[in-house]
């Protein structure tokens, strides 16, 4: 079957490479990296290349890795390492200074050096040197401002610090500068400086009159934008409502006209529409959405137990949680106890009304109360062999270091206690 | 439910409690009036009914209840604005108007709300006619009616404050007032935790009371906390 043979292939194949510019580690763009991960290259390699093409051929090289810094877009391909930023934080919780490593310092020294000797040698004839400078100047701060832009595109992975989002700025504005000052040296050499006023009026001018006819347009776009934007997360929700209110509220409603004779069936099903919308109109964003995995707390823990018995032997269960911590094992082995407790209550003692079930985490201890209205029994009674009780919620809260009380008595109802303590290492 | 000439019918029927029914369901209204209307079995006689604020306000001042059955969720600001605008009948030192909070949400924050608004007690829509008929006599006599749902609301508003209750910090509930509450909490009636704690049924009910009161008056500051550190207010 070739089918079958070309799915594993195709699996184990790794996946498409597409070069992408390296956020991790990278000096300037990350372009070197990016094309090194690319190709499979030590990235020295790469950059050494960039360097004897920006040596050899000057604006060649600058200009092969500007395209590549504009065109291929930044990510986190390239080399995978850990992310690195100026700062590393130290065992005791300081950041300081990273140590820079010497790869890269090597690097830098090389480039500056490059730059310099580059610098140095040009000479493009006569007047021409005069430009040199301010062509640089102005070539790091572009560097700059586009390093930030790059800086802004990653901020939607990583979630920047106020003190990082400062030296961002400082960044930017420095950038900004050195561009500024370039421009102006070029204008003061190019000409005399009383020139520069002259086109700064201009430049201003040309500036103001464009504000002016396009600013109300822009201001007005940015009005329906934000509206739109607005009306659309606005018709989302109410999607999502009806969505909602028509898988669950209509469904169950259907079912119940379905059923309309069987008065348990009818109140089982109400019971627990009730609670699950319950839930999804009062519990807090971003809870409740994934039902399927493991409780992680004490108080979704009997909840969880809590609504699965209600759902399966139609008996209300009403349930008061006092305070919450996480689940430890031992505190998994009492809501298994819970558990058992809930089904007890919900199978012998159900006749007598809602079974009422309150669990309370107060310091260290767990605590858990299930308790019915039924019948009772008389606990001595029970046969040995009866394992229900006896293991089931007695032993195995014992076993784990707890306690367990059960008091009943005939026609009292049941009232089982479970106690525990948390784990030593979970922090309260 | 109209005619009122049995009084010796049986020993509820000799008290008596004047119940203004408040909410804006007309179907709900009918139905808690067809469960506890029976004047002559229930001893409840509804002398008025209203669908909003408004309405209930003015209901309210003209028949001047002993108990008023407040929805939570009313048009017109709520059941908090009608206990508002009613504050001068819950305080009134001669026959005050109590208010019994009945509501299909057992949300914290609707809860809470109520219960510093002035209500008296609390309870879902899920009661049963009995249930509701002691509830509503009970509050008539000035004492408080804790759901186990309520009961864990506070258990767990004071929770953070664990601290061993000092005498004169009354903004604490003493170790008394948790342990009824932790009773309340796990379903037992007020009878049951008499018995329990080998202490009278007004015991019982002075210590809810008490706890009633300090959450509407002396706690302010903690559960205003509580309540911001949970995003309800």
């Amino acid at each position: 079957m070739p089918v079958a043979v070309r799915v594993p292939e195709t699996t184990d194949d790794p996946p498409v490479r597409k070069l992408y510019r390296s956020a991790d580690g990278r000096m300037l763009g990350g372009v070197a990296r990016g094309l090194a991960g690319h190709l499979g290259l030590p990235v020295v390699w790469v950059r050494l290349a960039f360097l004897g093409l920006f040596l050899a051929h000057g604006p060649l090289g600058v200009l092969l890795y500007a395209a590549f810094w504009i065109a291929v877009p930044l990510g986190v391909g390239g080399r995978s390492s850990e992310p690195r930023t100026l700062f590393e934080t130290t065992a005791d919780g300081r950041r300081r200074l990273r140590k820079p490593d010497r790869g890269q310092a090597v690097a830098l020294i090389a480039l500056l050096v490059g730059a310099a000797v580059f610098a140095g040698t040009v000479d493009l004839g006569g007047d021409a040197n005069r430009y040199v400078w301010p062509t640089l100047l102005v070539g790091v701060g572009v560097v700059l401002v586009w390093r930030q832009a790059d800086n802004a595109r990653r901020a939607r992975w990583t979630e920047p610090g106020s003190r990082k989002r400062l030296f961002q700025l400082a960044r930017g504005l420095a950038g900004v500068a050195l561009v500024g000052l370039g421009v102006t040296v070029f204008l003061v050499v190019r000409g005399s400086a009383a020139q520069l006023g002259t086109a700064l009026t201009a430049a201003m001018a040309v500036l103001a009159g464009m504000a002016l006819l396009a600013g109300p347009w822009l201001i007005r776009m940015s009005q329906d934008l934000s509206e739109e934007r607005t009306m659309r997360i606005r018709a989302q929700e109410r999607a999502e409502v009806a969505a909602h209110v028509h898988d669950s509220v209509l469904h169950t409603l259907t079912l119940i006209q379905r059923s309309a004779d069987d008065a348990a069936e009818v109140r089982r099903l109400a019971r627990a529409q009730e609670r699950e919308l319950r839930n999804w109109l009062y519990r807090p964003e971003g809870t409740g959405k994934d039902e399927a995995d493991e409780p992680e707390t004490v108080a979704d823990a009997v909840r969880r137990a809590a609504a699965e018995v209600e759902d399966k032997h139609g008996v209300p269960l009403e349930v008061v949680v006092v305070g919450d911590c996480p689940l430890d094992e031992r505190l998994a082995a009492q809501m298994q106890a819970a558990r058992e407790a809930m089904v007890n209550a919900a199978k012998y003692g159900g006749g007598g009304g809602a079974v009422q079930v309150y669990a309370e985490v107060e310091g260290r201890t767990v605590f858990v109360s299930v308790r019915d209205r039924g019948p009772g029994f008389d606990l001595d009674a029970v046969p040995e062999d009866r394992m229900g009780v006896r293991e089931s919620i007695i032993g195995r809260m014992r076993r784990n270091g707890g306690s367990a009380r059960v008091r009943t008595a005939p026609g009292e109802g049941t009232e089982v206690e479970l106690e525990m303590d948390r784990a030593e290492e979970t922090d309260g | 439910m109209t005619t009122t000439g049995v009084q010796e019918a049986g020993e509820t029927a000799e008290r008596r409690v004047r119940v203004v029914l408040v909410d804006d369901h007309r179907m709900f209204r009918t139905g808690v009036q067809a469960e506890i209307g029976r004047t002559d079995e229930t001893g409840v006689e509804v002398v008025g009914e209203a669908a909003d604020v408004d309405q209930a306000v003015a209901v309210i001042h003209a028949a001047r209840p002993e108990v008023v059955l407040l929805d939570v969720h009313l048009p017109g600001g709520g059941g908090v604005e009608v206990l508002r605008r009613c504050a001068a009948l819950t305080a009134a030192p001669e026959d005050p108007v109590r208010f019994l909070a009945l509501s299909v949400s057992d949300a914290a924050e609707d809860v809470i709300g109520v219960i510093r608004g002035g209500a008296r007690g609390y309870v879902t829509k899920t009661i049963t006619g009995a249930d509701l008929i002691a509830s509503i006599f009970r509050v008539q006599e000035g004492d408080a009616v804790f759901s186990p749902r309520l009961a864990g609301f506070v258990l767990d508003a004071f929770a953070s404050t664990d601290a061993p209750p000092v005498d004169e910090d009354l903004d604490r509930l003493t170790q008394r007032e948790r342990e009824v509450l932790r009773l309340i909490a796990r379903g037992y009636a007020y009878k049951e935790i008499a018995k329990q704690l080998f202490i009278s049924v007004k015991t019982v009910e002075s210590h809810v009371s008490a706890v009633l009161r300090k959450l509407q008056l002396s706690n302010r500051h903690e559960l205003t906390r509580w309540a911001t550190a949970r995003r309800l207010v």
